[in-house]
Parts: C-alpha cells; sequence; structure tokens
C-alpha cells in the first residue's frame, strides 16, 4: 500500500508524474485515454475560467475571489478518482474539483457574482456550497460519511481544506470524530503554502501536515500536490480503504498558490517573486500536457482547438451567469424557514412598502 | 397514562421517535453507556445499538458539526451537549452552518437536527452549568428555539422538534427535569412549534414566561390567591415567536409581565415588550414590566439566590403592574 511506502514521518512524498513530464513506470496509473483527457481539458477549463473570473472582478463584474491558479491538479486528480454518488465538501479555492464533478461552471461564477442561486446545485451532483468560515466544513464531511454509512450506502466524502484549515478546532475535531467512528472520509489538504500572508511553518510546528493523521489513528500520505496521477492514485487507494471499511485517510497535497489569496489580496506584500518562479517551473497543466503528448495523445494543433473551445465556453458561461436573474425581494426571505413564519412575512410585507421604487 | 417526571417523557418522546423513524440518531458525550448526565437517554442504546446511539468524544462544536453533516444527507440527528455553558463551542456550527444551510442552497441542502441542552440556574450548579442563554440563538434567523416547561409538554414539543424540518435548540430547564410528575401518554403525542399555551385564562394581567419560570409564576399566582384574574402564557417556542397570542392576551388584558430567567438587558423579555409596544399600545394600562436576572455573571451556588428569580418578585411585579 501507498500509505505504509509513503511514510510522512520518513520524509517521503509520493511522486509520479516528474515537472519535466516525465512519469515513474512503476507507479503510473492504468487510466483510459478519454478520462486522461477529461482531465486535461477540466484542467486547462479551469485555468481559463479562473483567470477570466479575475478579469471579471477587476471589472466589476464579479466580487472578490480566490484564484486556483497552480492548484488544478491538486482538485482534479482526486475527482477522477471519485465514485458516482461519492460527496465533495470543499472550502473556497477548489474550482477544477467542481467542474468535473459537473456543478456547472455558470453557477459558480453566479456564487462569485453575488447570488445564492449559484449554490443551488443539479440533482445527483453531491456536493456542499463554499465554505468561508475556514476549516467548519470538516466536520460536516464526517457527518455527511457517518450517514452514508449508517445507510449502507457505497459512498465515500472527499473533504477539502488548506493548510490554515489545519490549525483551526474544526480540523482537529474532524479528524478525531472521523478516526473513531471510522467514517468513510477522505481528507485533502491543499497545502499551497500560505494562509494569506502567513507561511505553512508559521501554521504548524509539524514537519508535515500528512503526519497529523498518525495521531489520528489512520494513515497520512503526502502527495505532489502539482502532479494530477499521485493525487489520482493516492485518493484512489484512499477511496478503496474508506468502502472496504477500513476508515479515513489524510491526503497533504503538497502544492502552490500562484496568485493572491483573493482578488482582495496583494501577495506581493509578504512573498518573493523567486518563489513563486520556482513554482512556475512546477506547473500542474504544463506537465501533463508533456505526459500526454509522449503517449500519443495530445498535440499542437489540438491544444490550440482546445484552448479555443474552452475560451469560447467560459464566455458562454459567464453569459448564462450574467443573465441569470437577480433574487426577487421574496426569494431572500423564503428560505430561512421551510414554512415562512408569520411575523417574518410580516417584516417582507412591511419592508415591500418601504423599499425606495425600483429597487424591487 | 403513565406518571412521569421530564428526564422521562424525554426519554419516551426519543424513543418512540426513534422505533417510528430509523432515521432518527442520537449522538453527544456519554448519551451511550452513562444514558446522559442526567439519565435522559437511559436504556436508548441497549434498544437501538451503537450505531443510532453514539457516544462521541469530548468536543461540543465537533458534535454540532457532525450532526449537521448527518443531517444534510438524510439523517435526523438529536446532539445533546450536556449543559448550556458547553454550547457556546457551538455557536459557530448552529449560526454559520444549521441556520443557512437552506438558505444558501436555495433549499438543496437543509438541515433537520435538534441540538438539544440543558438550561438554566437554580440547582446549585458549578460554574457554567447554569445558563440560560437563549437570545444568542433567538436573534438567529433560520434557527428555532423551544423551551419545555412540564413533562407533558415536553413530550409533545421534543416530537415535533424533531419531525421539523429545520434546526432546533431545545433547551431544557435543568431545575424542572424531576420537580413534577404529570400523566404523560405513550404514543402519537405532538405539540405545534411556534404556538404559545394559554396555561390559565385572565382578564386582569398577562404574565408571560417559559421553561423553568412557569412554575414559579404558578407560585406566585398561588401566594395572590386570586386576588386578580391572571392570564398566564407559556411561550414554548421563543422563535418564531408566537406574537398573536401575545397580543391577543395583553389587548384583553391591558397589563403584562414579562418573567425571563435571564439577564435583564437584550433579552427575550426586550423583544416581547417591543411587540406589544408595536401592536398593542394603546391596549395597555401600564408600562410592561420585566422580572429578570441582574445584567450579572450568575453567582455561584453561594450567591444563587440573589440571582434567580423566586415567586416573590414575579408576585410584586404582578402588583405594581396592577396598582400603575
Amino acid at each position: 500500500m501507498l500509505v505504509d511506502d509513503f511514510d510522512p514521518l520518513k520524509g517521503k512524498r509520493l511522486e509520479i508524474l516528474r515537472k519535466d513530464g516525465s512519469v515513474n513506470k512503476k507507479l503510473e496509473p492504468k487510466i483510459d485515454d478519454d478520462i486522461l483527457l477529461k482531465a486535461y481539458r477540466t484542467m486547462v477549463l479551469t485555468r481559463v475560467a479562473d483567470e477570466k473570473a479575475v478579469k471579471l472582478q477587476r471589472q466589476g463584474r464579479l466580487g472578490a475571489y480566490p484564484p486556483t491558479k497552480g492548484q488544478e491538479a491538486s482538485q482534479i486528480g482526486p475527482a477522477l478518482a471519485m465514485g458516482p454518488n461519492d460527496w465533495l465538501v470543499w472550502a473556497f479555492r477548489e474550482l477544477g474539483g467542481l467542474i468535473y464533478r459537473g456543478v456547472p461552471l455558470w453557477r459558480l461564477y453566479l456564487y462569485w457574482m453575488g447570488n445564492e442561486e449559484g449554490s443551488s446545485y443539479p440533482e445527483g451532483v453531491h456536493a456542499t456550497p463554499s465554505v468561508v468560515p475556514v476549516g467548519s466544513q470538516v466536520p460536516h464531511a464526517v457527518g455527511i460519511a457517518y450517514a452514508a454509512k449508517q445507510r449502507k450506502e457505497d459512498t465515500a466524502v472527499v473533504c477539502f481544506f488548506g493548510d490554515g484549515g489545519t490549525s483551526e478546532g474544526d480540523f482537529h475535531e474532524g479528524l478525531n470524530f472521523a478516526g473513531v467512528m471510522r467514517t468513510p472520509n477522505v481528507f485533502i489538504c491543499q497545502n499551497n503554502q500560505w494562509a494569506i500572508s502567513v507561511p505553512r511553518e508559521r501554521q504548524t510546528a509539524s514537519k508535515t501536515i500528512a503526519q497529523k493523521a498518525v495521531a489520528y489513528g489512520f494513515p497520512g500520505i503526502q502527495v505532489d500536490g502539482n502532479d494530477v496521477l499521485a493525487l489520482y492514485v493516492a485518493t484512489k487507494e484512499a477511496l478503496e480503504r474508506a468502502r472496504k471499511g477500513e476508515g479515513p485517510t489524510l491526503i497533504e497535497s503538497y502544492t502552490y498558490r500562484m496568485g493572491d489569496h483573493t482578488t482582495s489580496d496583494d501577495a506581493t506584500r509578504y512573498r518573493l517573486e523567486k518563489e513563486l518562479l520556482e513554482w512556475a517551473d512546477r506547473d500542474p497543466i504544463a506537465r501533463f500536457r508533456v505526459y500526454l503528448t509522449n503517449r500519443g495523445l495530445w498535440g499542437e494543433e489540438k491544444e490550440k482547438a482546445l484552448l479555443e473551445e474552452v475560451s469560447a465556453t467560459v464566455e458562454e458561461e459567464v453569459k448564462k451567469a450574467e443573465s441569470f436573474p437577480r433574487p426577487t425581494f421574496e426569494d431572500c426571505f423564503r428560505h430561512t424557514f421551510a414554512t415562512m413564519p408569520e411575523d417574518l412575512r410580516e417584516q417582507m410585507e412591511a419592508l415591500r412598502r418601504e423599499l425606495p421604487t425600483g429597487r424591487e | 397514562m403513565v406518571m412521569m417526571n421530564m428526564v422521562q417523557s424525554i426519554n419516551l418522546a426519543l424513543r418512540e421517535e426513534m422505533e417510528r423513524d430509523t432515521s432518527v440518531v442520537l449522538l453527544g458525550e456519554d448519551v451511550g453507556v452513562d444514558g446522559g448526565v442526567f439519565r435522559v437517554t437511559e436504556g436508548l442504546l441497549d434498544r437501538f445499538g451503537t450505531e443510532r446511539v453514539i457516544d462521541t468524544p469530548l468536543a461540543e462544536a465537533g458534535i454540532a458539526g457532525v450532526a449537521i453533516g448527518m443531517a444534510m444527507n438524510g439523517l435526523r440527528p438529536v446532539a445533546e451537549v450536556q449543559f448550556m455553558g458547553f454550547g457556546y463551542l457551538t455557536l459557530n456550527q448552529m449560526i454559520c452552518h444549521a441556520a443557512r444551510m437552506r438558505n444558501r442552497t436555495r433549499g438543496r441542502l437543509t438541515v433537520p437536527m435538534v441540538l438539544r441542552t440543558p438550561y438554566g440556574a437554580g440547582v446549585k450548579a458549578l460554574e457554567h452549568h447554569s445558563e440560560s442563554t437563549e437570545a444568542l440563538f433567538t436573534q438567529i434567523p433560520g434557527l428555532k428555539v423551544v423551551v419545555p416547561s412540564t413533562p407533558l409538554e415536553a413530550k409533545g414539543l421534543l416530537t415535533s422538534s424533531i419531525r421539523d424540518p429545520d434546526p432546533v435548540i431545545f433547551l431544557e430547564p435543568t431545575r424542572s427535569y424531576r420537580m413534577l410528575k404529570e400523566e404523560v401518554p405513550s404514543g402519537e403525542y405532538t405539540v405545534p412549534l411556534s404556538q404559545a399555551r394559554v396555561v390559565q385564562e385572565g382578564i386582569d394581567l398577562t404574565v408571560i414566561g417559559w421553561g423553568a419560570m412557569i412554575p414559579q409564576i404558578q407560585k406566585a399566582l398561588d401566594s395572590l390567591a386570586g386576588k386578580f384574574s391572571c392570564e398566564v402564557l407559556d411561550l414554548r417556542t421563543l422563535s418564531p415567536l408566537d406574537s398573536n397570542a401575545i397580543i391577543r392576551s395583553v389587548k384583553k388584558t391591558g397589563r403584562c409581565v414579562v418573567v425571563q430567567e435571564a439577564p435583564k438587558s437584550f433579552g427575550v423579555g426586550a423583544e416581547i415588550a417591543a411587540r406589544i409596544n408595536e401592536k398593542a399600545l394603546l391596549s395597555l394600562e401600564a408600562p410592561v414590566e420585566r422580572v429578570a436576572a441582574p445584567d450579572i455573571t450568575i453567582p455561584l451556588p453561594k450567591g444563587e439566590d440573589y440571582y434567580y428569580i423566586g415567586p416573590e418578585r414575579i408576585k410584586s411585579a404582578i402588583e405594581r403592574t396592577m396598582s400603575f
């Protein structure tokens, strides 16, 4: 088992696809070509969609947004390994994973544009909404997994959070519950080295985040977070263990946030250009492209066509999001409870009468 | 029907709901083998097994957070927090997630859970075991706050809370757990949420209370020996509040005393006074009076009697309001 071979306490890190695009043949997973191509397309789509979101924010067409550039493999690798009914519980920098799991891009744009409808995902997409209070989604993932297990469903729950999130009490409580209850969970820490301006070393004195799993009584593994194959393999093994009733796994995806924390942040205040260049050299998409090319699945023309298709798709999704009607006045009241209390209805009607004309 | 106290009637409600609906699960510290620190869940582990009666690690935020996840994926968890003073650790989960999951997913994901916790003073308990900070929860849109006052009420209200599609904070008056026995039916018995109960009818003055204050109000009225015709309203659900019942009664009597165990300022009593002000001002013969604890930290047992509201204070408030 990988988790035995890559003990984080011994300084091991799982790497399959090297930064130059060459591959460790011994560990290379067998993945169907169409899945590999879908993964690549989603990574490129995520990159383009992400850059577009930042542009939209600068133009005042979208609110504060957390860029995901550089972390595409970290999100899409796990998504490749997930079964159709598995849940995705995320934080706020998981655009790629959500797209791969079938959340429409326009809904995600809609959310960042400030409309709750953006978090109403289609039937059958098992994903929770974005969670802004850092780390607080971790116990939810455990509860969702417990419910699935209790009903004897063949469902596991993949939960994302960041390196900063591991300092929160909810991380500890969630992982501790999961260990005790042996829930079918896979915890993925996107360690992107920075929690806004605070570097990883100031977040925990642990040498790795993966090793924290040891204390919770389940395996942890550190994975090259820019290596989509390594993420796939580690998540797949963790999900298999979860489904067999062998409990949770913690995966530390060692990656890097190429952009600012959010569009309101300026990362040049706290980190050096040199670091950014080093990580640019380890780009997850570039190396995957080389891999696909070496396998005879990719070439310049395909790349050109994909970029065109993806750019057009992104424009379409932006259009859909921007043409989605703003919430009605009633929408803002309607979902407070299943049935609107009489006093709330009264407040609604009173406010409606007081709103300046045209606000509604 | 069997005579039972509130501990037994809550236990009965839990047992019957768990029998009726396999998605109901219990979780909390010591709820299993030990049957809960107040024995409210006694015998349920034997009856329903460890998958449905879960002794959790000692972590209140984790209990609330895990319950939220369970509720989002089809279970109806009833979580127990041992004392309200430990419930503060659940606030982030209850406010940021339980209360607003329905709204922020536009109804796609909901959190039908109950968070049960004993509340209130008057039992000479340890520090942090005597809180009645219900207003922390009533201020939050999306949360329901329910407080039973008798064994029968507790059965009906808890049953309705478990079946409710929204998150409910269920506050059990510690002082009333074993104070009174009354006949409680087995089998289907529900009390609708957000409907106050007229404990007794009257025409001179309305006394409003809930939970552990209801017996204190009754003692006060006993000591007045029928001097005034008082209407007593037990709110049962603090949020969403049954305004109509309050307004109806105050319009009839023209006088109102609100009895609130919690510190006076910014509490549920103030909200009631404000609603009366908005809707029944012209019916008032006297200012709405609040009988409440002072705005101080609850004293430890040696000083608790200064703090806790007894019948005397309620009686003088009624007399003051009647003679205004």
